[in-house]
């Protein structure tokens, strides 16, 4: 059975300058041990995804669909039944690690409350159970630096700090939503090469939320692109790289200037990311598209089963984008 | 031999920094964002800076257009001393070099038409242009950067990221500069678009014949752009060679790791790859290390490398690094 189990989840903000419709229709499963990236530009819909999930929307946000967390419905639930599931089997962690500790208390305190408050621990057992965390995110000289405040480590052990923290309860599925897009990029290697790590030593599922290919070839075993809000195609990273079957899959990947490629002119998408707040009767990547035609502009196109493992949402044949 | 259109010689930046809680009579300490960095740049090139934050990229191109004062070494603009200039002389050199920010948005007066904002080099530094002048040339540059011409009276939040990066482009040419120093123009933008912007780069280059210093931190988008790159650490320069010797046959060990670091949007390629982890973070620019900055976290580091700071070592013409150790290897391979 499926982990997380999103069905046609839908997410509506209301605000000042009308409803902003900022997902459609996203379904997909997450497995035990499984690693999957959701890719997508600013506006895509790849973090109020996750958000909407694990009921973290922004109070004028509103989701619907299902969401089932190992077989019970989760969408919407009470936040104190919320607050378990998210305490002991999913965690989140974020982009900007200064942003979501306390700067006001020690790293310890921080941490050390986790484990009293969910798992009952005594300070002292908790104590000994964070400077172990803190071991497995290499923090040197754990014991001594627990009792620091946040602002006086680096970024990167910032960023280490958030999962260790994350990771106190054991949580069966980790989010993480642009882990590293703060960082440099050697200690963005670091991070990465300790995520997989985590994931081989506590066999955790992970959703990586990214808008970066370079670290998802290395770290993710399934894609998942995201456009406007509504899901472009997803499958086996491999696949997805190797063969795309969207034109927007096709156009990112070639946007992107890489190390070992030598190119004069970089193949680019014309156009600009969709403003969220007009909305779109058809294929929201129809305007940017160079195979767009009359069906695209009125009819969004459905989420097909290309294969066992891969999806796409075209209504271009797959032999016309490659 | 012509003179080259910019020579940095040993290129000083030294800040006060006052700790926290000192006494009024508590002298500063002196902190080195900028420690000797030299480079050359021919007319129609692309120098690339590449480094952490932190390794002193952007207070080099900020030294060259003088908003933070240099304490050291020579700015040569086609063979004039920039740091000796007089107020006169520097406002037409400020005229002749322009620069392009990370945040397209926050570089923009939110409060100022796009028209007007394009035009404001050209009013402060020729108010005698008549205003049909302006308006022609406004317009042509919008154009020329691919921004429709009837958005002149637009504000800056009505746009785009990447179109406010154009717009932020626009006024960086209006003057007909000879330099563009383009500070991380591209890491606020999305992926698509970014590529947009770095083809408007290359292409406004060829055809004007700029010259651009070109500072991220992304080396796969440097590479791409730049004939020279320049790689830094904590204020000095670990290796300079042209944009492919570098990135193949890197010689220094920071750029070697650098290079691994980057992930390749391949899987196919991300599996078969080597990706030894560099360790630790940047030191602290208050108190360097001793001898070579990087040896604290450098993998084939000796003990020698605390001693004195490393002199250049050169590897082929055009290609310097600053480790004795690894040239002294790569030496002892060709021979």
């Amino acid at each position: 059975m499926a982990l997380l189990d999103i069905q046609d989840l839908a997410v509506r903000f209301q605000t000042n300058d009308g409803t902003v419709s900022a997902v459609n229709g996203v379904t997909f499963k997450v497995y035990e041990g499984d690693t999957l990236a959701i890719v997508g530009e600013s506006g895509s819909g790849k973090s109020q995804t996750a958000f909407a999930a694990i009921g973290l929307l922004a109070r004028n946000g509103h989701a619907t669909g299902s969401v089932k967390w190992d077989g019970q419905e989760i969408l919407n639930l009470p936040e104190a039944k919320l607050n378990k599931i998210r305490s002991s089997e999913i965690a989140m962690i974020f982009q900007d690690p200064m942003t979501s500790l306390n700067p006001f208390m020690k790293v310890s305190d921080q941490m050390e409350e986790v484990l009293t408050l969910h798992r009952g621990m005594s300070r002292k057992q908790a104590r000994a159970e964070c400077v172990r965390m803190l071991d497995a995110v290499r923090i040197p000289d754990a014991a001594a630096r627990i009792t620091m405040y946040p602002h006086e480590f680096s970024g990167g052990m910032r960023q280490r700090i958030m999962i260790a923290m994350s990771l106190l309860c054991r949580p069966r599925l980790l989010i993480a939503d642009e882990p590293t897009t703060a960082l440099d990029v050697t200690v963005q290697a670091q991070i990465m090469d300790l995520l997989r790590d985590i994931k081989d030593e506590f066999n955790t599922a992970m959703i990586l939320i990214t808008h970066d290919l370079g670290i998802v070839a290395g770290a993710c075993e399934r894609t998942m692109v995201m456009y406007g809000g509504r899901i472009m195609e997803r499958g086996p990273t491999s696949e997805i790289f190797a063969s795309p079957t969207h034109p927007y899959t096709r156009g990112l990947l070639d946007a992107v200037p890489r190390l070992d490629r030598k190119e004069d002119v970089l193949p680019t998408i014309p156009g600009e990311p969709p403003d969220m707040l007009r909305g779109f009767g058809g294929c929201p990547f129809q305007p940017r598209c160079p195979l767009a035609d009359d069906l695209c502009k009125t009819q969004p196109p459905a989420l097909e089963r290309i294969s066992d493992v891969r999806v796409r949402a075209c209504h271009r044949s797959p032999e016309e984008v490659a | 031999m012509s003179q080259p259109l910019l020579k940095v010689e040993d290129l000083q930046v030294t800040f006060d920094v006052r700790p926290r809680g000192a006494w009024p009579w508590t002298p500063s300490n002196q902190l080195h964002a900028v420690g000797g960095v030299s480079f050359e740049l021919e007319k129609g090139e692309t120098l690339g800076i590449v480094g952490e934050s932190g390794s002193g990229k952007s207070t080099v191109a900020r030294a060259i257009i003088n908003t933070v004062p240099a304490s050291g070494g020579r700015v040569l603009w086609k063979g004039e001393d920039l740091l000796q200039m007089g107020k006169t002389a520097r406002r037409q050199h400020r005229q002749a070099a322009q620069m392009v920010f990370q945040d397209p948005l926050a570089a923009l007066n939110p409060r100022m038409k796009v028209g007007e904002i394009i035009a404001e080099p050209l009013i402060t530094h020729a108010p005698d242009t008549p205003k049909a002048e302006i308006k022609r040339r406004v317009g042509e540059l919008m154009e020329r950067v691919g921004l429709l011409p009837n958005l002149i009276n637009r504000y800056p939040h009505e746009f785009s990221g990447g179109q406010c990066q154009r717009i932020g482009i626009a006024r960086a040419l209006i003057l007909n500069p000879e330099l563009v120093i383009c500070d991380e123009p591209v890491s606020a933008l999305d992926v698509s678009v970014q590529a947009q912007v770095i083809n408007l780069l290359s292409e406004l280059q060829r055809d004007l014949g700029l010259s651009l210093i070109f500072i991220a931190h992304d080396l796969s988008v440097v590479k791409h752009i730049s004939d020279n790159i320049l790689v830094m650490y904590l204020g000095r320069v670990m290796e300079t060679a042209d944009a492919d010797t570098l990135i193949d046959n890197p010689i220094h060990p920071y750029t070697r790791s650098l290079v691994q670091a980057v992930p390749i949007p391949d899987p196919e390629v991300e599996l078969h790859r080597e990706h030894p982890v560099l360790e630790g973070d940047l030191p602290s620019p208050l108190s360097p290390p001793s001898g070579c900055v990087f040896r604290t976290r450098c993998p084939v580091a000796q003990a020698s490398c605390a001693g004195d700071r490393p002199v250049m070592q050169q590897i082929a013409p055009g290609h310097v690094s600053y480790c004795p150790i690894t040239a002294q290897e790569r030496a002892n391979e060709t021979a």
